[in-house]
């Protein structure tokens, strides 16, 4: 549990839904790091690990019907954490939207980054129970 | 729960994202976008000043505009006004602005940091939390110059919300990333330490991540942390599933918490207090135990937890190395997955037993399972759990199962993924190597992987076969059986075509009595390949070909008809035509006897590390980079040793003035290159300088090689050598220019020549920036004026006629010294030997004394020296004699040698 390198949602297409990066990057490379992670995550079957080797990195990631959540880690940090990390990000998700689906990451990006930040922040986890992040994101939504 | 629906709150965002949604093409989605921002440009230059939901609403589209790919030039400033609203979501939104599209417009960021600054100081932890995550996205220096004061503070202050502090910890801990040097330890550091005991857990959560960062840098400041974080974790391991209440994950105690403390604890030794050790242990135990009993859920989401914490449990057994009865139940749990029906397990498994194998109080146990581990090289689906099972392979291969595993690599690389044919190349070259007990299995393991991969059969495993049949006159004989067998293949790899070519041509004779090997045979077979190959190899061919002139001379005239030919004498390629005219001439010129000499079989290599393994180290790489590197760079140059960046020395070096005095220990370290030429010079945290040299009559060769042992480049490298004094007229040295040397080191050589005797070594400076900080080092470079001796042989009564000669009292230099070392005759006599003197037996009466001589070569003259050694075993003492021609040589030889003993 090092440092987070990014966090990314991208559909099959490879629209991105989300982009959370952790380290400096210019745009460009940013561009050419998402378009890799799609190529590289896309062509993989259910079959195969949810780890693939990155540059000098790793990307720890788990489909969920049209989307990929991927995050990029270290080689030698904790896979099975992180892939439980994705998951708890996305029930949190669940809960939030009420049954979440692409369209709402669409329409309310701007508060996918609140509850990302609520969960990541500086690339390490920063809260993980689903219940004390669900009661805040709720305390957020009832202000002005 | 309420649900948030669609574009809440933002009627207007929403329209416009469906506008852009329903856009049929690309051109249509940029005319929608170019409308939007003359309708919002207009909204902000307008002269109706805009309320705050609309600059929130057109700030938003703005940002949806950029997230899309598009520029965006303008609304900066109406970001930066919404900071300073009164309402979250006008906050919110204009904090994300700033964090997506941070620029370093400084008239903005003084606005930006003014208004964090007051929502820091607002006491309304939402909006402290927002600016917090705004440090913590953006982490610019800047931003760090401004508030890492402020920051411990507000993480330890005794009424700052649990919130707060879980933000407040990872933003210090993302500007201490950034710029560490904003951020002092202090009198906050101890109370952090603390925060492990918080009762909320999210706050420990966030201050392990804080605690595991710097402690790296402040191991001992940090140290309490270890008791601290033991007994949490031991609350959390023992507790049962439902304690933890909202830090359960199916059925999993805070799992995420647990995986950060055993990471933190893997930042130090095991404890040395024992009843914190025991608790750990225990720990270390529930948690290998807990594995064993069955699920309380089905999910995968179940398993996967506690195996997270399982799999880290057992990185920080590895990491100790000291309990064999962990080690090994380790070892069997992770048996247990190699056979797991979830690919990631078996993924894991064998990475993690990969490092299991090489502590030796489990690598027996990692052998176990090779019959699992090889069917999964054979039959797992996935290219990456493939690799690891062949790194696990190479991990456990020692000389019991090397010819079973070998072969199994071998079978493998037939069908193997071409992304990973050359390291199982290498890694099958190393293992043949390292365990070979016959060499001929060695010979057939290299052929066999030219036979089957040999385009990723690079030179360095080619050439090392060669230097290893030169080496070895057993295997000779067979080598050239096997590749003359092997060139029959009527398709035959180019690589062998040089290997056999090479081969036949040193030991093409010791096959030559069977008649179906004889020489006329073996050329034609070689020739047959001459034409399809490259340039390179008919250039090796051409010299095997004149290698057979002289070892069959009944060969010569159907080869020299070949070199005649109008193809090899008017080739266009230059190389090859000079190698058929020069051939051609010594073989028409040159008696028998000149071309046995110039032809004659090569001498042994010199025995070194094998640069297969080098290779290998270098492909593997870091663990991680300090940067993403998509391999654009040269891959090798930012491994091993960080790619130290050379500057050719340039020819005007600097002064003794220019260069700071030698580091204290540089005698010391000079001292031990008296006796030796090689070894490592200087080693600090950084650098690592490596010496190598051979020296010949008044003449030297000087390696020197720069290890970068940081994982970052150094700028500006440039190691200069100084002549103090009027050594320049004493001492000349020439400093090749620097280059990188295979991308693990960089080498700088040195040729010296010794003009007249010296008695000051020459200062070797070496500068560098290493992130930012200019660093120097000024050492004494290992060259003594004993270095140029040369041994003389000689009988007793012609010593003591010399000694006698040299027996003027300013020719005599004598010291009687204390044996700083165990008096051992061996050891001593290796230590005159390297010293550069011959040893003469039967000259002294006293067979306990040592007696040499030698001259020492300059280029202005020579200096013969005698020397006589006395150990006095009783005393513990010695006495040490030396008589030269010249006053100050007796004495500067006696100071040195009275060093060493």
């Amino acid at each position: 549990m090092v440092w987070i390198r990014f966090i990314l949602i991208q559909n099959r297409a490879g629209k991105t839904r989300l982009a959370k990066w952790y380290m400096q990057f210019d745009d460009d490379e940013k561009q050419k790091l998402i378009e890799e992670v799609h190529a590289v995550v896309t062509v993989r079957d259910a079959k195969h690990t949810n780890f693939v080797e990155f540059r000098n990195f790793k990307i720890i990631y788990r489909r969920y019907a049209g989307l990929y959540f991927c995050i990029c880690v270290d080689v030698n940090d904790n896979n099975l954490a992180y892939l439980e990390a994705i998951h708890n990000f996305v029930e949190v998700l669940n809960e939030y939207f009420h049954n979440v689906c692409e369209l709402d990451l669409v329409f309310n990006f701007y508060k996918v980054y609140t509850v990302v930040d609520e969960m990541f922040l500086a690339g390490e986890i920063r809260e993980t129970s689903q219940t004390k992040v669900l009661k805040q994101l709720l305390m957020l939504q009832s202000l002005e | 729960m309420p649900a948030v629906s669609k574009g809440d709150g933002m009627r207007g965002l929403a329209v416009f994202i469906s506008d852009i949604r329903n856009c049929k093409s690309k051109e249509a989605e940029i005319k929608r976008i170019n409308k939007e921002l003359a309708n919002i440009r207009s909204k902000f230059k307008g002269d109706k000043a805009l309320d705050g939901y609309s600059k929130k609403k057109y700030v938003c589209k703005l940002l949806f505009i950029f997230l899309l790919g598009h520029d965006i030039d303008f609304g900066h400033m109406e970001a930066v006004n919404l900071l300073s609203s009164n309402k979250y979501t006008e906050k919110q939104i204009g904090y994300l602005f700033i964090s997506v599209l941070v620029n370093s417009n400084s008239e903005l960021i003084r606005l930006i940091n003014n208004a964090i600054k007051n929502d820091l100081a607002s006491r309304n932890p939402t909006f402290m939390c927002l600016a917090l995550h705004c440090i913590a996205n953006v982490g610019s220096r800047e931003m760090g110059e401004a508030f890492a004061a402020d920051i411990p503070r507000i993480l330890v202050a005794g009424d700052s919300m649990d919130s707060v502090k879980q933000s407040a910890a990872l933003c210090l801990l993302r500007l201490y990333k950034a710029s560490p040097d904003l951020v002092p330890m202090g009198e906050w550091t101890a109370r952090v330490v603390h925060l492990l005991n918080d009762q909320h857990m999210g706050v420990v959560t966030a201050a392990v991540s804080l605690i595991t960062c710097l402690c790296k840098k402040n191991p001992d400041d940090f140290k309490t942390c270890i008791s601290l974080a033991v007994s949490r974790l031991s609350r959390i391991v023992s507790s049962a599933s439902t304690d933890l209440q909202d830090y359960t994950y199916y059925f999993v105690p805070a799992p995420w918490l647990s995986v950060k403390l055993l990471r933190l604890l893997q930042c130090y030794p095991p404890p040395e207090d024992a009843a914190v050790k025991g608790r750990l242990v225990e720990c270390l135990e529930t948690v290998l135990n807990k594995a064993q009993e069955p699920p309380k859920s089905k999910k995968v989401q179940h398993s996967n937890a506690k195996n997270a914490i399982l799999f880290e449990t057992i990185s920080l057994i590895i990491h100790y190395d000291s309990e064999p009865n962990l080690l090994v139940r380790a070892c069997n749990q992770l048996g247990q997955f190699l056979q797991h029906r979830e690919t990631n397990l078996r993924y894991l498994a064998l990475e993690s037993m990969c490092t299991l194998a090489s502590s030796e109080f489990s690598h027996e146990a990692v052998k176990t399972h090779i019959d699992t581990v090889i069917n999964a090289l054979k039959t797992e689906r996935d290219v990456s759990v493939r690799q690891r099972a062949a790194d696990l392979l190479y991990a456990m291969c020692d000389r019991s199962n090397a010819k079973q595993i070998v072969s199994e690599m071998l079978r493998y690389l037939e069908t193997a993924d071409y992304a990973i044919r050359e390291e199982i190349v290498l890694k099958v070259a190393i293992l043949a190597e390292k365990y070979a007990v016959d060499y001929s299995w060695y010979v057939d393991t290299i052929l066999n992987l030219i036979r089957i991969a040999g385009d990723y059969v690079s030179e360095e495993v080619w050439y090392r076969v060669l230097q290893i049949v030169t080496n070895r006159d057993d295997v000779q004989g067979y080598a050239a059986k096997t590749v003359f067998e092997a060139l029959q293949a009527p398709a035959c790899h180019e690589n062998m075509v040089k290997v056999g070519g090479y081969i036949l041509g040193e030991f093409g004779n010791l096959i030559a009595g069977d008649p179906r090997s004889s020489p006329p045979v073996q050329f034609s077979l070689l020739h047959s390949k001459f034409h399809l190959c490259s340039v390179a190899t008919r250039a090796l061919l051409l010299s095997t070909y004149i290698k057979f002139i002289n070892l069959f001379p009944e060969t010569k005239a159907t080869i020299q008809a070949v070199l005649r030919a109008g193809s090899q004498l008017r080739n266009a390629d230059v190389e090859l035509q000079q190698r058929a005219v020069e051939y051609l001439t010594l073989s028409s010129v040159a008696s028998t006897d000149v071309l046995a000499t110039v032809l004659e079989e090569m001498p042994p290599f010199p025995e070194r590390e094998s640069s297969i393994l080098a290779k290998l180290k270098r492909k593997k790489g870091p663990g991680a980079g300090s940067a993403l590197d998509d391999g654009r760079r040269d891959p090798s140059s930012n491994d091993i040793n960080g790619g130290v960046e050379p500057t050719p020395s340039t020819v005007l070096s600097p002064g003794p003035e220019d260069i700071g005095p030698p580091i204290p220990e540089a005698d010391e370290l000079l001292n031990k290159f008296v006796c030796k030429n090689n070894g490592v010079l200087f080693e600090n945290q950084l650098l690592q300088i490596g010496v190598k040299s051979e020296f010949r009559q008044n003449l030297g060769r000087m390696y020197l090689f720069y290890g970068n042992k940081t994982s970052v480049q150094f700028q500006n490298f440039s190691p200069t050598v100084v002549h103090p004094g009027d050594l320049q007229t004493q001492l000349a040295v020439q400093t090749k220019r620097v280059a990188v040397d295979g991308g693990a080191q960089v080498q700088q050589v040195l040729n010296i020549e010794c003009l007249r005797d010296f008695l000051t070594p020459p200062l070797l400076s070496v500068r560098f920036r290493y992130g930012g900080t200019p660093q120097a080092l000024t050492l004494k470079l290992p060259v003594t004026i004993n270095k140029f001796f040369q041994p003389t042989e000689m009988a007793a009564q012609d010593f003591f006629q010399r000694w006698k000669q040299l027996s003027l009292p300013q020719q005599e230099a004598q010291k009687i010294f204390k044996a700083n070392h165990p008096m051992d005759a061996e050891v001593t006599k290796a230590k005159l030997l390297g010293f550069g003197s011959a040893l003469l037996d039967n000259v002294d009466p006293n067979p306990e004394n040592f007696v040499g001589a030698g001259i020492i070569q300059t280029k202005a003259l020579q200096v013969g020296c005698l020397l006589r050694l006395e150990p006095n075993a009783q005393a513990q003492m010695y006495r040490l004699t030396l008589r030269t021609s010249k006053e100050p040589v007796s004495r500067h030889l006696c100071e040195l040698l009275a060093q060493q003993f």
